[in-house]
């Protein structure tokens, strides 16, 4: 981490990035119904804005010498040994982030104008978009866990009024429940991590943290890691904590393309890497980011042969390329760029697959069965060239961007040089070609062989507002990665925050290991040409499949698994609990208020009023005294 | 200081103990409370006299002063104020009352029997010349009352005001101011409003009868229902039975009064 | 005859005044039963005094006079209440305060 300097110029805006969407969302949530009419154009403007001020600071930020600038905004908590003041971080790493976010962003905000030009609620999608943007540049702009978290907190909640936007709908309201609570259980990971930091360090910004986590004992900072990646896992849905992303496609589809598939869902990646000084200190900690990105590249890329849900599909697909990433950034110093990089190229082909997916369905009557497609490249041309170029760019057709990116990953696991960076590559190539296998599939059924169309389906092509940011997003799968990797070095580029890269003697001569991968890619491609593309497609899903097939239909049994492990007992417990209450507390309580209230209602019936019975009493009392007496004296 | 009495004491003892305990026994069985009270004056006399007996005639005679007279007085009062029909009835509404109460008395007396028996087992009496010296009982209670026992003397007519006051505070009737009229407003009251000022005519005035049963004769000759007195049915003088001359003087008849002679004549009257 | 009879024909006293005062019904019997049993204490007072040699317990029963003259004016006075309100003597009838 370099020394960072007080911001001035336009840096010292920076603020803007974030105040801009906000005061967007604010308005049209506040504003009612009186901004429909324009409430849309406001929330477009606002995030447009803020993609020109980014580009602008990060021309600023590029003629820094430091290339890192920090703007001091105001104190957040201020008491006794806590003392976490709001700032704003703005180097390399941020950098690129905000340009996809607002970037990427801008584009799908262009094109919700198109897609939601007929839902009522117009105005409200793009306030909780704004609400999105604002949170997310936050969480990436923030100088300190603390300002981490509340955007953190901010994009699950943008991401759960999104999921859920079409509340009406039990199925959204149910998957935007189900995403924020296995958010949750990342975030009290991510909580508990600041907590710790603040109990060992006295601080939560980057740079105290960073610079005392040497200071630390091993087993806390492994602790921080894991805490750290549970917080990454919920956020990015990852393994085991990936059944939530899925489901999220519920939401309208330019959310699954900015938010479940560019930008929020890689927040993981941005913590992990944000925090590669923790990572250098525990092997423990990164092997287990290892893990979890290896397992889930292929739960992801399994589940994704299966579904015949276009939307799922790419949700998987996206699972899957975030285990990529995850991989990456596990693999150390070696790995972030690339990481990052598959990254920023995942952000364009994805983002352009699903407005893609969102203008197929548009032109289906918002249908998703991708056995109810086929045929549609004639009819739908720029989607088709759009989605294409996305697609090759994912499956990492050589030279677009996803090759570049992806044999860095490759690469970079292989030149490991042990056991498990073999292993690791295997992992990585047999990804690729799952990747090739589930997205050859999905092309095939939709945009070619027979049209199996519902009645009264008649597609047409989405107007420009929609194809334009496709086409813009299309560009950018094809040129990203080449520009990342080779013109413009990203390595260089964010070489002030993991430092100098080194070049790495590789175990595997690069040429060699992008033959490999193209070829295995190649091999999928086939496959699905074989299993899909050569045969006529069935309407219904066939029920009579292999074991395997109905597992990956079931996303690996993930739900059941969840349902069982977690849910069964937790109601378990909670029953037992209430049983607990209901029969041992209350009933102690309540069975001795009983006993006390019958007891004295029964001793009431004693007091008779009647003087002489009292007085029996009294007499009773006196030959039990006297007789007292007697005994004791003669006694 | 000897352990036995004297001969006389030990008869004075033996006359008048079933003598107390009798007008217990009556007092708790009787009845009537007037006859309890009296079977109580009974038992409180004997006592009295046991005082004298055992050396404190003065307590003896405030006995006899003080409790038979006043306080028994005082009881007998209010029963007469209460009224002296209000006995008990017979039936016990208690269940059990009677029979528990009757045990446990019987075990009361016999654990406090036993226990004086024990304790006073050779209790010698020392008699209380050494104490009184000279001078006799009443000055030595004042001598101990008015020095010893000065203070709780004096709390004690705090005690006697005390009560006097609470007894008339609970015993008075309170009446708001004015609600009394005086024999000025009773008297302006009657004269004005009142068609009749003066007294309801007696019974038989100037009639030919003198019985209660008889209206008077107003002056116009015709009867006064105002003279009759009420429950009483009213008898029309003619339709009485008419004795006729000396005969109806004493005779059973002579009640209703003769309807013959003059109006001079001393109604019911002896004949002059 | 020895002072032990006075004290036990006490006791008896005091015993039927006490089973007097749970039988009897009327509540100025009932006074008088307790003014039957405070008799039979003075007897007892009396009765140790002269075995003690001492008149501090003719006092005492002096003094228990007094107090019980004292209670009884008080105790008729309220029991004349009582029957003014309610036009009844009896014990039994005055049984409102219960459960």
């Amino acid at each position: 981490m370099s020394e960072t300097l007080p911001a001035d110029g336009l840096l010292g805006l920076s603020w803007l990035l974030i105040a801009l969407p906000l005061a967007g969302a604010a308005v049209l949530l506040l504003g009612g119904r009186r901004t429909d009419r324009w409430g849309h154009l406001l929330g477009t403007a606002t995030v447009v804005a803020a993609f020109v001020l980014a580009v602008a600071c990060t021309f600023q930020l590029a003629g820094l010498e430091e290339r890192s600038a920090e703007v001091e905004l105001f104190t957040f908590i201020s008491t006794g040994e806590l003392d976490v003041r709001a700032g704003l971080l703005y180097d390399p790493l941020s950098a690129v982030f905000v340009l996809l976010i607002t970037g990427v962003g801008s584009l799908i905000h262009i094109y919700s104008i198109g897609y939601m030009a007929h839902d009522p609620a117009r105005r409200r999608f793009f306030a909780y978009l704004n609400l999105f943007v604002a949170a997310m540049l936050l969480l990436v702009l923030g100088n300190s866990f603390v300002a981490l978290y509340v955007g953190w907190e901010g994009v699950g909640l943008a991401s759960y009024l999104l999921i859920a936007f079409w509340y009406t709908r039990p199925a959204a309201a149910t998957a935007a429940k189900k995403a924020f609570i296995m958010n949750r259980v990342g975030d009290v990971g991510l909580a508990l991590a600041i907590f710790v930091m603040f109990a060992q360090l006295g601080t939560t910004s980057y740079a105290g943290v960073f610079g005392a986590v040497g200071t630390l004992a091993g087993g806390t900072v492994t602790a921080l890691g894991l805490l750290l990646l549970l917080g990454a896992c919920g956020k990015s849905g990852q393994f085991p904590l990936q059944a939530w992303l899925p489901d999220a496609m519920e939401g309208p589809t330019p959310v699954s393309a900015l938010i479940h598939a560019a930008t929020m869902v890689t927040a993981g990646v941005y913590l992990i890497a944000r925090c590669a000084p923790i990572y250098d200190e525990t092997p423990t900690a990164r092997a287990a980011v290892l893990a979890v990105g290896a397992v889930t590249l292929l739960i992801g890329a399994i589940a994704g042969c299966a579904y015949d849900d276009i939307k799922k599909v790419l949700a998987y697909s996206t699972v899957s390329q975030i285990g990529y990433m995850f991989l990456a950034v596990g693999l150390g110093p070696a790995g972030y760029v690339a990481g990052l990089a598959h990254l920023l190229a995942h952000g364009f082909f994805k983002a352009g697959l699903f407005l893609g997916a969102g203008s197929v369905m548009h032109a289906m009557n918002d249908s998703v069965d991708m056995r109810r497609f086929g045929g549609l490249w004639n009819k739908l041309p720029i989607t088709f060239a759009t989605f294409g170029l996305g697609y090759l760019a994912l499956i990492g057709f050589p030279f677009l961007s996803g090759y570049f990116t992806k044999d860095a990953i490759i690469e970079a696991a292989l030149d490991r040089g042990d056991v498990w960076g073999w292993v690791l590559g295997g992992v990585a190539v047999l990804g690729a070609g799952l990747t090739a296998f589930y997205m050859t599939r999905l092309m095939l059924m939709t945009f070619f062989g027979r049209a199996r169309w519902e009645d009264g389906v008649h597609p047409h092509e989405a107007p420009s507002v929609m194809t334009a940011p496709m086409i813009v997003l299309a560009v950018g799968s094809v040129g990203a990665g080449f520009l990342l990797v080779s013109a413009f070095p990203l390595s260089g580029w964010l070489e002030p925050v993991f430092g100098e890269p080194e070049e790495a003697a590789h175990v595997v001569a690069p040429l060699t290991v992008g033959l490999v991968v193209t070829a295995v890619m190649a091999l999928g491609v086939l496959a699905a040409w074989l299993f899909v593309g050569r045969r006529e497609v069935p309407v219904t899903a066939p029920v009579r499949v292999s074991p395997v097939t109905r597992a990956a239909r079931h996303a690996l049994y993930a739900d059941a698994v969840n349902e069982s492990l977690f849910m069964r007992p937790g109601q378990w417990l909670t029953r037992a609990l209430v049983f607990v209450d209901n029969r041992g507390v209350d009933g102690a309580v309540n069975g001795l208020a009983a006993t006390l209230g019958g007891s004295s209602s029964r001793l009431g019936r004693a007091q008779t009023g009647f003087v002489r019975t009292y007085a029996l009493g009294m007499l009773g009392g006196a030959v039990l005294v006297a007789g007292a007496l007697l005994a004791v004296t003669a006694g | 200081m000897t352990e036995t009495l004297s001969g006389a004491e030990t008869v004075v003892f033996w006359v008048l103990g079933p003598i107390a305990l009798a007008g217990a026994l009556g007092m708790v069985f009787s009845r009537n409370a007037v006859h309890s009270a009296l079977w109580l004056v009974n038992t409180m006399l004997a006592l009295g006299v046991f005082y004298v007996v055992q050396e404190a005639p003065f307590l003896g005679a405030v006995q006899i002063i003080v409790y038979t007279g006043a306080i028994m007085i005082l009881f007998l009062f209010v029963l007469m104020l209460v009224g002296r029909d209000s006995s008990d009835s017979v039936v016990e509404t208690l269940r059990g009352q009677r029979i528990a109460a009757t045990v446990l008395g019987v075990g009361f007396a016999a654990l406090v029997g036993a226990g004086i028996a024990r304790a006073t087992r050779g209790l010698t009496v020392i008699g209380l010349e050494g104490a009184q010296g000279e001078a006799g009982n009443i000055p030595a209670i004042a001598e101990r009352l008015f020095t010893d026992y000065l203070l709780a003397f004096e709390v004690t007519s705090a005690l006697l005001i005390t009560a006097a006051v609470g007894a008339m505070v609970l015993a008075h009737i309170e009446r708001a101011p004015g609600a009394r009229q005086t024999q000025k407003e009773l008297s302006r009251a009657r004269f004005l409003t009142s068609d009749r000022p003066q007294t309801l005519p007696g019974p038989g005035v100037f009639a030919r009868a003198n019985s209660v049963a008889v209206p008077a004769i107003l002056p116009d000759g015709s009867p006064s229902e105002a003279s009759l007195a009420t429950g009483i049915e009213p008898q029309e003088p003619d339709e009485m039975p008419r004795p006729t001359g000396r005969e109806q003087f004493g005779t059973p008849d002579a009640a209703l009064g003769t309807t013959e002679g003059t109006p001079s004549a001393i109604p019911g009257g002896r004949e002059q | 005859m020895t002072l032990t009879y006075y004290l036990v024909l006490a006791a008896i006293l005091f015993t039927i005044g006490a089973v007097g005062v749970l039988v009897r019904r009327n509540a100025i019997v009932v006074f008088m039963c307790i003014e039957l049993m405070l008799n039979s204490v003075n007897l007892t007072l009396v009765t140790f005094a002269r075995a003690t040699g001492t008149v501090d317990g003719q006092i005492m029963a002096f003094f228990v006079m007094v107090v019980a003259a004292a209670e009884v004016v008080v105790g008729l006075a309220i029991i004349m209440s009582i029957y003014r309100t309610r036009r009844s003597a009896s014990v039994d009838d005055a049984n409102l305060l219960k459960y």
